[in-house]
């Protein structure tokens, strides 16, 4: 299966843009995970943790975000944050 | 002629201008590197935020119900002005040209009846709009703390202009900023912020056909709810961080004129100084010449 696009961006700056297997997302009704070729979603976050899981079965990578909306459409997953840790 | 003395001291006195302009460019130049680089960083978040607020805005019919920072008040009576200025002068047109941009935003507004405000962000908009509109200023929102623009403070001044709008019955909002296009050129821009202009989501939707159907989680008015102060600020962040990149550029700019203007006045001055050196030489030859004549 092909992999998921995921775009993590900040007011400040874009982040992440990479392929990766699947992110699981904080959404304010509840976490849900995105996998390549998910219907459109449109979700408000919660402050929280993205998963981001770079193959199926791995280690998932977290980081830390606050507010902002997540949006999933044709292209992939763009996660819009207002403030993100993404250890160095 | 001006004495030899004076002449001496009028080239060093330009001499240490020039330095100082000098300074400034080369300081001006790293900090548009900086603030260049910042605005560009910025830039995929608000083009990500004007596609989805486009997006949203086009499956929602506005009506009496809907937010009114989409929709508006339903008036256009009182207009409230974000004029967004540097702190620091010696940056050429740069604060002169958004004054502008603004004044004449308010006088043709004026002409047509309307009320106008101004919200000054930054410290060299206050002086030219006190003088010319003494009571409109309702608010001056200080930056001289800052020293990199960051999302906080935008989200600041977005949250009093939205409660300003709330509360004080202000029924449009312009936002006044100066657009980087590069080093050389900065527009003066004007902006409506509120209501939302509607963006040129009406072009792509017909042109895309019938859109993908969307979820929404939870449903579109909550999330557009909490998206338009988001974009407002995001707006605003997105001027700040023009406005500094415009302000070095322009800075940069105009330091790099004064430079070479001092260059060239040094050069005029050390040739007049010479000038006069060799009159004075030629004086005291004369003089002696004509003294052992007379012998």
């Amino acid at each position: 299966m092909a992999d998921l696009h995921f775009e993590l961006v900040t007011p400040e700056r874009l982040l992440r843009s990479e392929d990766v297997h699947m992110v699981v997302v904080p959404g304010t009704e509840g976490d849900f995970g995105v996998l390549a070729g998910h219907a459109p979603v449109m979700s408000t976050i919660r402050n929280g943790e993205l998963a981001v899981y770079r193959t199926a079965g791995a280690e998932p990578e977290r980081i830390a975000i606050e507010g902002g909306f997540a949006e999933v459409n044709e292209k992939g997953l763009t996660v819009l944050a207002e403030k993100a840790d993404v250890p160095a | 002629m001006a004495s030899l003395k004076a002449l001496k001291n009028r080239i060093s006195s330009v001499k240490s201008t020039q330095k100082i302009t000098k300074a400034m460019k080369m300081v001006a130049a790293a900090k548009l590197r900086r603030a260049q680089m910042a605005a560009e960083a910025a830039r995929p978040y608000s083009e990500r935020m004007a596609g989805v607020m486009a997006s949203l805005a086009g499956k929602i019919t506005p009506g009496p119900q809907s937010p009114k920072l989409l929709a508006g008040t339903g008036n256009d009576q009182v207009h409230l002005l974000v004029v967004c200025t540097s702190d620091r002068g010696l940056a050429g047109g740069f604060n002169s040209n958004i004054v502008r941009a603004a004044r004449r935003k308010a006088e043709d507004l004026q002409r047509q009846g309307k009320t106008v405000y101004f919200y000054l962000v930054g410290r060299k908009g206050r002086a030219p709009i006190a003088r010319l509109f003494p009571r409109q200023i309702v608010h001056q929102y200080d930056t001289s703390g800052i020293r990199q623009v960051g999302f906080a403070d935008a989200q600041a001044i977005a949250n009093d202009i939205v409660e300003r709008y709330t509360t004080d019955g202000i029924d449009v909002v312009h936002l006044f900023y100066a657009r980087f296009r590069s080093a050389l050129v900065q527009e003066p821009m004007a902006q409506q912020i509120i209501p939302v202009q509607p963006a040129e989501s009406a072009a792509n939707d017909s042109g895309a056909g019938v859109p993908p159907a969307v979820e929404y989680e939870p449903d579109e008015e909550e999330i557009l709810a909490e998206l338009l102060p988001r974009n407002l600020s995001v707006q605003i962040f997105r001027a700040l961080l023009e406005n500094a990149a415009s302000e070095q550029g322009s800075r940069m700019t105009a330091m790099d004129n004064a430079t070479r203007n001092a260059g060239d006045m040094i050069n005029r001055l050390t040739i007049e100084y010479n000038r006069t050196r060799q009159a004075a030489i030629t004086k005291e030859l004369i003089e002696i010449i004509s003294g052992a004549e007379a012998l």
